[in-house]
C-alpha cells in the first residue's frame, strides 16, 4: 500500500487522525493533514482505507 | 407572491411513533424517489436528496455552491439563511477560495490534538455540573438535564475557546434560541441578529484592545492585524463559531442521554465497558442526525446525480437524517447499535469541504458527558412519559427543549 495526501484539498476536520493515528497527523500551525507513514504495515491497511473513505475532502489517495 | 410550486412540502415533522425517527416521509422518498422536488414556503422549489450516496456526491462536489447569494440557493424556510452577500454570512456560506482561506485560519484551533489537550478541562467542567446536579434536593426533582448539563457544557467550552465571559451566557442562549426557532418571525429575527452582532462586535473590540489567550484574540492580533481579516470578518467568525458550538452539541447531549435511558441494556454495556464510548458516540450521531433539513446548495453547472440532471441555478437540500438511515449503507438502520462497524461513515457532520469544523470538540464532549453520566447517575431516568417530553420539532436543530430526569 502506498498513500498520498493532497494538502490543498484537506479541510482539517481530522477524521483520518481519529481512524488511523499511526499514519496521519495534523500540522500544528494550520491543522492540515500530515502523512506519517506512506507505506504502512498490513495491520493498518483497513484503518487507512476507512480514513480515505470518510475523509470529507477526498484528500487521501490509497494505491494498493 | 408567486403561485406555490406543485410539489409536496419539505418533510420536517417527525412521525407520530418514535421521536428519534427522521421526519415522516423521508424513508418513502429514499426508496421511491431519492431525488425529488419539494416546495418551499416562498413558492419556490428545490431538489431533496435522501440517499446516502447522492448526499455524499452532492456535498463532496464543488459544483454545488454554499453561497446563499448564488442564484437558485434555497433560502426559504428553516435553515435556509438569508441571501446576504456580505462578510457577515460567515465562511459556511462561502465557496472556495474565500472559504478555504477563512476556514484555514481556525482549523488548528479545532484539530484533534488541541481537543485532546482540552479533555481534562472538559472533564472538570462536566464534573462540576454533575456536582451541582447532585446537590439538588430530592424534593426539587425532577431536574431538567438540558438546563443543568446539556446546554451549559458546550456553552462553557466554546466560550472558553472564544474568550467569551461566562456572565454573558444567558444573553447568548436567548438570542441563539430566537434566531434558530422556526416560530420566530422576521420581525423578531432581525433585532435578535442585530443584538448578537452588536455584542460580538463589542467583544471583538475589547479583544483587539486587550488580547487574551483565545481564538478571537489570536485572529485579532495575527490575521486582523496583518490586514487578512476585516473587522466584519472577525465578527462573522465569532458569531459562526459561537452559534455553531452552542446548540448542536447541547441537543446531541440531550438526545443521547434520553435514548440511553430508554435503552438500559445498551446503557449497561457502555457502563461496564467505557471503551465502547467512541463507537457509541458515532452511532448516536448517526442515529439522531440532528440537522433535520439541510445542508443546502445551489448548482453552479448542470450536474448529474443519481441518474437525475440537476440544472445550473437549481437549489438542493440534502436530508442528513435520511442518508444516515440508508439501509444500503447501515443495515437495520433504525436500530441503535453502539458496536456498528461503520457508524463513523455517517454524514451527521456533513461531508465535503464544509464538514463541521468543531467535530473533534463535539465528539470529546459527548464521550465525556456520556461516560460521566452513566458512572455518576446509574439510576437516572426520565421523570415524565416520553410523550410529554417537548421535542424541538419547531427548530432547525432537533433535540428536546427540556428533559426532566430523576435518579
Ligand atoms: S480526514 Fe481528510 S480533510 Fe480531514 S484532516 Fe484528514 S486528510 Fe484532511
Amino acid at each position: 500500500m502506498n498513500i498520498t495526501v493532497d494538502e490543498a484539498k484537506c479541510c482539517g476536520a481530522g477524521q483520518c487522525v481519529l481512524v488511523a493515528p499511526d499514519v496521519f497527523d495534523q500540522r500544528d500551525e494550520d491543522g492540515i493533514v500530515v502523512l506519517l507513514d506512506a507505506t504502512p504495515e498490513a495491520g493498518l491497511h483497513a484503518a487507512v482505507r476507512d480514513a480515505a473513505t470518510i475523509c470529507p475532502a477526498a484528500a487521501i489517495q490509497v494505491h494498493e | 407572491m408567486p403561485t406555490p410550486a406543485p410539489f409536496p412540502p419539505l418533510p420536517v415533522e417527525p412521525p407520530s411513533g418514535c421521536p428519534f425517527d427522521p421526519p415522516e416521509g423521508l424513508a418513502r422518498l429514499r426508496l421511491e424517489e431519492p431525488l425529488s422536488k419539494v416546495a418551499l414556503d416562498d413558492g419556490s422549489w428545490a431538489w431533496l436528496a435522501t440517499r446516502y450516496a447522492d448526499v455524499r456526491a452532492i456535498l463532496g462536489d464543488q459544483r454545488f455552491s454554499s453561497d446563499t447569494s448564488t442564484p437558485g440557493y434555497p433560502v426559504s424556510g428553516m435553515t435556509g439563511g438569508s441571501p446576504r452577500p456580505d462578510a457577515a454570512r460567515g465562511f459556511i456560506r462561502m465557496d472556495p477560495p474565500e472559504h478555504t482561506r477563512l476556514r484555514r485560519m481556525v482549523t488548528r484551533d479545532f484539530m484533534v490534538k488541541r481537543v485532546e489537550a482540552l479533555r481534562p478541562t472538559l472533564q472538570r467542567l462536566t464534573d462540576e455540573l454533575c456536582d451541582e446536579m447532585e446537590r439538588v434536593d430530592r424534593s426539587e426533582h425532577p431536574v431538567d438535564l438540558v438546563q443543568a448539563l446539556a446546554l451549559p457544557l458546550p456553552s462553557l467550552a466554546i466560550s472558553l475557546l472564544l474568550g467569551v465571559p461566562y456572565e454573558d451566557h444567558d444573553t447568548f442562549q436567548r438570542l441563539t434560541g430566537t434566531l434558530l426557532s422556526r416560530e420566530t418571525g422576521e420581525e423578531d429575527r432581525g433585532p435578535a441578529r442585530a443584538e448578537l452582532l452588536a455584542y460580538i462586535d463589542g467583544l471583538v473590540r475589547a479583544k483587539v484592545a486587550e488580547p487574551g489567550d483565545d481564538i478571537i484574540s489570536r485572529l485579532a492580533t495575527e490575521q486582523h492585524a496583518r490586514g487578512e481579516l476585516t473587522h466584519e470578518d472577525l465578527v462573522a467568525f465569532a458569531v459562526l463559531l459561537l452559534v455553531a458550538g452552542h446548540e448542536t452539541t447541547a441537543n446531541m447531549i440531550g438526545l443521547s442521554a434520553l435514548s440511553l435511558m430508554l435503552d438500559p441494556e445498551t446503557a449497561g454495556r457502555l457502563r461496564e465497558d467505557p471503551s465502547l464510548v467512541r463507537g457509541a458516540v458515532e452511532e448516536l450521531l448517526r442515529f439522531h442526525s440532528i440537522i433535520r433539513n439541510g445542508p443546502r446548495r445551489a448548482a453552479l453547472e448542470d450536474v448529474e446525480v443519481g441518474g437525475r440532471l440537476i440544472r445550473k441555478g437549481e437549489g438542493v437540500i440534502v436530508a442528513v437524517p435520511s442518508a444516515n438511515r440508508d439501509e444500503d449503507v447501515f443495515p437495520d438502520a433504525g436500530r441503535l447499535d453502539i458496536t456498528r462497524p461503520n457508524a463513523q461513515h455517517h454524514v451527521a457532520f456533513g461531508y465535503g469541504i464544509h464538514q463541521c469544523l468543531g467535530q473533534a470538540l463535539a465528539r470529546a464532549e459527548l464521550q465525556i458527558v456520556i461516560t460521566t453520566l452513566l458512572r455518576r447517575f446509574p439510576t437516572m431516568r426520565p421523570a415524565v412519559p416520553v410523550e410529554e417530553i417537548p421535542f424541538r420539532t419547531d427548530m432547525v436543530i432537533y433535540g428536546c427543549h427540556a428533559l426532566p430526569v430523576t435518579w
